[in-house]
This record gives C-alpha cells, structure tokens and sequence, in this order.
C-alpha cells in the first residue's frame, strides 16, 4: 500500500522523451496502448504519453476557460431581462457555466497542471478560449440565439466528448451534458416566444439568428483537411467524430428546428447530399475565425479585461479567506494543546 | 471598467503583468455526494477551498445545484490513502481464478427453483 498524495495527482517520471525508456516506461506503454486498443478508460495516474497529456491538459484547460469567459456575454443581459422569471433562468444558466468552468479546471487539474497556473494563463492572455464568446450579445434575442445555436452546438460537440478516453474529461463531460440541455432549451423558448410576438420581436429574433449562425458553425472547428491535431486525437479516442461530421450533424438538426420557430437560417445552400449523406452548408468564413483566435475579434479585449478585473476585485476575498482559515486552524491547535 | 455594452471595442493593448498574488493555493477536497437515503455517498468530484466549512458550502453550490444530494461529505485529497498505481497486477491478483467465489460457477444446479 502506498502512501500517495492525493487521489487524482500524476505521478512523478514519464517525463523522458529522447532518451531509451526504462522497463516501467515500457509497460506503461504497452497498457496504454492496450487500454486505447480496447477502448477502455485512462486515469490520472496511469502512464500516459506526453504528448497525450499536454493534448489533453490545453484542450480540457480551453474548455474550462470558454465556459468561464462564457458567462459574459449572458451575464450582461440579467439586469435587463425581461421579466423576472427570465431573469431566474439566466441566472441558473450563468451559475452552470461557472460550474462547468469548475469540473473542467479539477479534471485539467489531475493532469498535473496547477489550478492557479490555469487561471494566470488565462489572464495573461497565454490561453485559449471558443472564438464564439468574442461576438457581442446586442438584444435580449441573442440570449435566444445564444442558448438554442451556440448551446446547441456545444451539445453536439460535448456528447461524444462523455466517452473520452481519458476518465476525469469523460466524467466531467457526462455532468455538463446533463446541465447543457436546459440551457439549449431555455434559448429555444426565447426565440419561439419572440417569433410570435410583435413583427419587430420576429425581426429581432431572426436578426439573432442571421448573426449568430455562422459562429456557432464555426465552434466546430476548422475543416477536416485544415486540422491537423484531429487525426491524432481520434486514434487516442479522445475525439469521437471529425469536426466537419460533427458540423454536418449540427446543421441537419438546425435545419428542422428552425422551421419550428418560423425563422430562417441565413444560408440558402443547405442541402442533404444523399450520396456522402452529409448535410451541407454554405462556406465559412475561416479568415474571420482566424482573425478572432488570433484576437481581433468584436469583444477579445473587453471579454480578457473583464475577467482580469473580476479576478484582481475578487483578490482581497480570496485573502481574507485563507487569513480566516489559518486563524481558525491556529484557535483550534490551541485549544487541543 | 469597461461598462454594461456588450458591444465591446477592440483596444488592442496588452495587459500590464499581473502583480503576483500573496498566498497559498487553496487546498484541494474531495467531495462525495448522497444521492438519497439508504445510498452511500459516491464521490462527485473536487475543488478548493480554504477550509473545512467553506468546502462544504461550495461542494453544495458546485454538485447540489439541482437537489443532487441530502449529505454531502468533504475529504482532503492529501489525507486520502490510495493503492499502488504501478503495483495493480500484483495487488489485485487474489481473486484470479477464483470463480468459485461466484455463483455463476455452480451450474449443476441449472434449473432447481429458488436456488
């Protein structure tokens, strides 16, 4: 029995790269690749190969920041919602997205990257987060837009992430999934209200989706012969399906739900192609979701600095509290002596 | 401050580097979550807090948030005595071939009732 640390931390080693591996690193490879093979589950303190580890610790560390950065464009729309009980639906829907920021920061965590790290990185501007949170929220229909397409297609993207090779992302995923749909359908309701109500609301709505459409296309990343990372993630069974299969499902599910609200999508060259049994789409505009990765997006710099602030205001808390803590633990020690 | 506009500019500067910040890392717990009475508690997932009392409060608002749970325990993960990682084989291996633990193995008895 050994005395390990903590649970969920990596162990020590495996950190060679050129040099000839030694008999455990051996074994640790072999049972990767078995366990790989049978499709069966990694955990933190497994041997894993390096590069799987840093694939995983940038990808659950991104994810965890979009759904953190993700609280601010909603956010900014609860003093403004319009009625109370909207007001209570975004307010569980922004508690969620920090929550879901949280599983992910504990499952990047076990893989050996600290929580404070992530949390600099991010405030550095070291980190990545979804392209999408950089667009502006302009009408209270974006709340609509937001939750029924972008919610939506996080929901396509994360469903397959729940079978994830590696245990703490997978777990994770499961947990978000069950929140997310919510989330989806709140949006859903939001347009449909709207697309029945005044001409000008139907307008505002549609004007939602005519904007918010081609972004949440985009949350799936670059087509398939222009990502490169995609390949390898599939055969680690960390990624199930490739972006544009994933898309293509997006869209299908759009396509009918749309027709529901009586609005439209802004694309008239959707169509099911019966002989790759794909649905299609008009092309995208990849040079915008570059400019925005590469931070020149509407609400890069509003939505870094808005995070740096809430954490710099929130640093007296987070001191005070460890100083509380620490005086308790000391009062208590005294007490016992 | 950049105010309630949603609509955002697109101030290109960079950040002035953060002051490093005077503390410790909060301690990471465990937190294990009853589901309903007369189920154990199955282990939810972690996070950090400062303190004992503050875990709880935010074990409760991270992985209650939907009446998932009637108790909630937290454990630090540094008290947590785990197995061998590298010793799985060896360490689990007693129970190998030993089918006769199971009640499966004992099929002479295939079609006796209520047995």
């Amino acid at each position: 029995m050994a005395t390990a640390p903590a649970v969920d931390q990596m162990p020590s080693g495996n950190r060679s790269e050129a040099r000839t591996e030694t008999e455990d690193e051996r074994a640790g490879r072999e049972q990767f690749e078995r366990l790989i093979s049978e499709d069966s589950r990694i955990e933190p303190r497994d041997w894993m190969p390096e590069a799987y580890r840093k694939t995983l610790a940038r990808q659950i560390s991104q994810h965890a920041h979009s759904e953190i950065i993700g609280m601010q464009p909603e956010a900014n729309w609860i003093s403004r919602a319009p009625s109370l009980k909207r007001k209570a639906i975004l307010m569980a829907k922004v508690q969620d997205e920090a929550g879901h920021g949280l599983y992910l920061y504990s499952a990047a965590e076990t893989l050996g990257t600290p929580r404070d790290k992530m949390t600099e990185d991010l405030i550095a501007g070291k980190a990545r987060y979804s392209s999408i949170f950089n667009y502006p929220a302009v009408t209270w229909a974006d709340m609509g837009a937001i939750g029924w397409l972008v919610d939506g297609a996080a929901i396509a993207n994360q469903v397959p992430l729940c079978r994830a090779s590696y245990g703490p992302y997978g777990r994770a995923m499961v947990r978000i999934c069950k929140e997310e749909s919510f989330h989806q359908r709140q949006g859903f309701e939001i347009l449909l209200e709207l697309a029945n109500g005044t001409p000008a609301q139907k307008e505002m709505a549609q004007d939602a989706v005519n904007r918010w459409y081609a972004p949440s296309l985009m949350m799936f990343g670059p087509p398939d012969d222009d990502s490169p990372n995609s390949k390898q993630s599939m055969a680690w069974n960390i990624k199930r399906f490739s972006n544009d299969e994933l898309r293509s499902r997006f869209v299908g599910m759009m396509v009918e739900q749309v027709k529901v609200l009586g609005l439209t999508l802004p694309d008239d060259e959707i169509r099911f192609n019966e002989d790759t049994q794909q649905w299609e789409h008009a092309p995208l505009d990849w040079n915008e979701f570059k400019e925005v990765l590469a931070g020149r997006g509407p609400c890069n710099a509003q939505r870094m600095e808005r995070r740096r602030e809430a954490h710099e205001d929130g640093a007296w808390v987070r001191e005070a509290a460890a100083a509380y803590a620490d005086k308790r633990a000391a009062t208590a020690q005294q007490k016992a002596a | 401050m950049t105010g309630g506009s949603t609509t955002g500019d697109d101030g290109s500067t960079a950040p002035a580097p953060l002051a490093p910040e005077k503390r410790q890392p909060w301690p990471l717990w465990e937190v294990f979550v009853r589901s309903s009475r007369g189920l154990s508690h199955v282990h939810a997932g972690s996070l950090h807090a400062p303190d004992a009392e503050m875990a709880v409060r935010n074990a409760r608002d991270l992985y209650t948030r939907r009446n998932e749970g009637v108790s909630l325990w937290v454990v630090p993960a540094s008290s947590i005595i785990t197995s061998d990682p590298d010793a799985k084989g060896q360490f689990f291996e007693s129970p190998q071939g030993k089918d006769y633990r199971h009640a499966t193995y004992y099929t002479k008895s295939d079609g006796v009732k209520h047995l």
